[in-house]
């Protein structure tokens, strides 16, 4: 059995997950409809938007320094939830990128992540002066 | 000294004050935004994570994306926005306002308007605030000290983590120095339940096993130079049980105990500050006890959704906008808090429109029901399936139904 906590709406369902004699998942302690698809999509396929940072660099090719007003990393998010299992994996390849400035929002950063169909894009516009 | 005049002057380039400002220069008013960071868009330029704009833009965005939205619509409209600006002061001179402040390309400044939005947003407690006991090593951060480190400069500031309470902040954090490679080891929170958001606790500590200790408290901070571990101590029926305490090895200790709306502005001006919400006193138009000074979002009370913060914002800057026009409520009736019920906000209705009010709830309770009285007598209720004080709830009262409201009438608001 495995429990999760539903997190559709604020109500927070403790959801008890388990399989019956026929093999079949069945979802107790929801009160509505949506928490027996939460815990299917738990279960089976888990997946999660994932935000960080990449190293920011000027068009020069250095770093913005202290005295700088420009922020030192850029965000960078999915562009939709990414399978969870693979996300240390996806953090590792994220974690050497850099993104030169002007940073574009919405301008691709990793096009189709490991082999899925999620990008990893620039989530705030940066201009330097 | 620099002069400047405005129809309005919004203090703050946040989420709230942008907000604000676009509702006054949409309705053909002057103004000018006076924001101290270098960039538009506050505090949720370091909230990286995702989760903003459900209600307002209808996606999932990041912060430094809801932002910029905002920031693209105040350039699209020529509002003017000086950044690197400190305000120093407020006043009241020859019948108008006027406000000091400073910065660095422009030195001393004095801009004069006929009304201010007030959006400076909140700060956090920290350890001062509740008194943790032990030694005074580096290391010790608030959450939000640590999500600008992390996410705005690019340093790490540890690598063995303790969050201290269960605040949103924190529990992000909780998220983010894991998946910078850091071992969180415990979130640890006086109160019998967590005062994060639900998805949080889920997505930023079981997703990473972190266990969280509810009904404790840290006892003592260990280390000279560096912190080297915390004491935590369990709290049973309301006594500390020291016998149970134990220690937890860390370098690092995150801060995550509570905002505090910054009024040291307001204060100084003689605006009056609520002690329930820390925030101005407000009447039905938002405005506080100085005449065409209006309040909103974090400074006014602290929210849990910026989606509510420039739904409030928008409000705020309307009313200022109608101040300036000449309009002024013909009567107000008082809004007070019931049962169960923290604070309103505001804390005046007028009769004759359409109110929007926030609240709190004292108590984590399933099946409820938010109920609306008027001199005693019910005018409206609403079930709710769930409320706990992390959760801010909202209600909007409309003429009808303060009909037979009359001069010295009372609004209350419980949760049964």
């Amino acid at each position: 059995m495995r429990e999760l906590i539903c997190i559709t709406c604020p109500m927070g369902c403790h959801l008890a997950v388990d399989t019956d004699a026929r093999g079949e998942m069945k979802v107790t302690g929801n009160r509505c409809l949506r928490g027996e698809q939460y815990a299917r999509e738990e279960i089976f396929n888990p997946k999660r938007v994932v935000t960080f940072t990449c190293a920011a660099v000027l068009p020069d090719g250095g770093t913005p320094g202290p005295e700088s007003n420009l922020p030192r990393r850029v965000p960078v998010r999915t562009t939709g939830a990414f399978p969870k299992e693979r996300i240390p994996e996806l953090l590792g390849a994220l974690k050497g990128m850099t993104v030169r400035l002007p940073a574009v929002r919405g301008s691709v950063v990793l096009k189709k992540a490991l082999d899925t169909e999620v990008d990893v894009i620039v989530a705030r516009g940066i201009a330097p002066e | 000294m620099k002069q400047l005049t405005f129809d309005a002057v919004v203090i703050g380039g946040g989420a709230a004050g942008m907000a604000a400002a676009l509702e006054l220069d949409a309705r053909g008013h002057s103004v000018l935004i006076l924001e101290r960071e270098d960039t538009l868009g506050g505090i949720l330029m370091q909230c990286i994570h995702n989760g903003f704009g459900l209600i307002e833009f209808n996606e999932e965005l990041t912060g430094p994306e809801f932002a910029q939205r905002f920031e693209e619509q105040v350039r699209a409209r020529n509002i003017q926005a000086s950044l690197r600006t400190t305000v120093l002061d407020i006043r009241e001179e020859s019948g108008l306002k006027a406000v000091y402040c400073v910065s660095p390309t422009q030195g001393m400044m004095r801009v004069e308007s006929r009304a201010i939005v007030l959006a400076m947003g909140c700060r956090e407690r920290n350890r001062g605030n509740i008194r943790i006991p032990g030694t005074r090593p580096a290391g010790i951060y608030t959450a939000g000290l640590a999500q600008r480190l992390v996410n705005i400069e690019g340093y790490i500031p540890g690598k063995d983590v303790v969050i201290i309470g269960s605040g949103d902040i924190g529990l992000i954090m909780a998220r983010r120095m894991s998946w910078s490679g850091c071992k969180v080891h415990a979130v640890i929170e006086i109160l019998p339940y967590p005062s994060g958001l639900t998805r949080n606790i889920v997505q930023c500590l079981n997703d990473f096993g972190i266990p969280l200790y509810l009904s404790h408290l840290v006892t003592d901070i260990y280390g000279k130079d560096r912190v080297e571990g915390i004491e935590v101590t369990p709290i049973e029926s309301g006594a500390l049980m020291h016998e149970k305490a134990f220690k937890i090895a860390c370098d690092t200790v995150l801060l995550s105990v509570g905002l505090v709306p910054e009024n040291e502005l307001s204060r100084n001006a003689g605006i009056e500050i609520q002690p329930t919400t820390n925030g101005p006193w407000a009447d039905s138009a938002l405005m506080t006890t100085m005449p065409g000074v209006f309040a909103c979002g974090n400074v006014l009370h602290v929210h849990d959704l910026v989606d509510y913060v420039v739904e409030e914002a928008r409000r705020a800057g309307a009313n200022a906008a109608a101040w300036l026009s000449g309009y002024r409520p013909a009567r107000e009736i008082r809004a007070k808090t019931g049962s169960n019920i923290r604070y309103v906000m505001p804390m005046r209705v007028n009769p004759e429109r359409e109110n929007r009010l926030y609240m709190r709830s004292l108590v984590v309770k399933n099946d409820a029901r938010l109920e609306v009285r008027l001199d005693g007598t019910v005018v409206k209720s609403r079930k709710l399936a769930h409320i706990q004080p992390s959760e801010m709830l909202s209600l909007t009262l409309v003429p009808e139904d303060l009909a037979a409201a009359g001069r010295d009438s009372t609004v209350e608001i419980a949760l049964v």
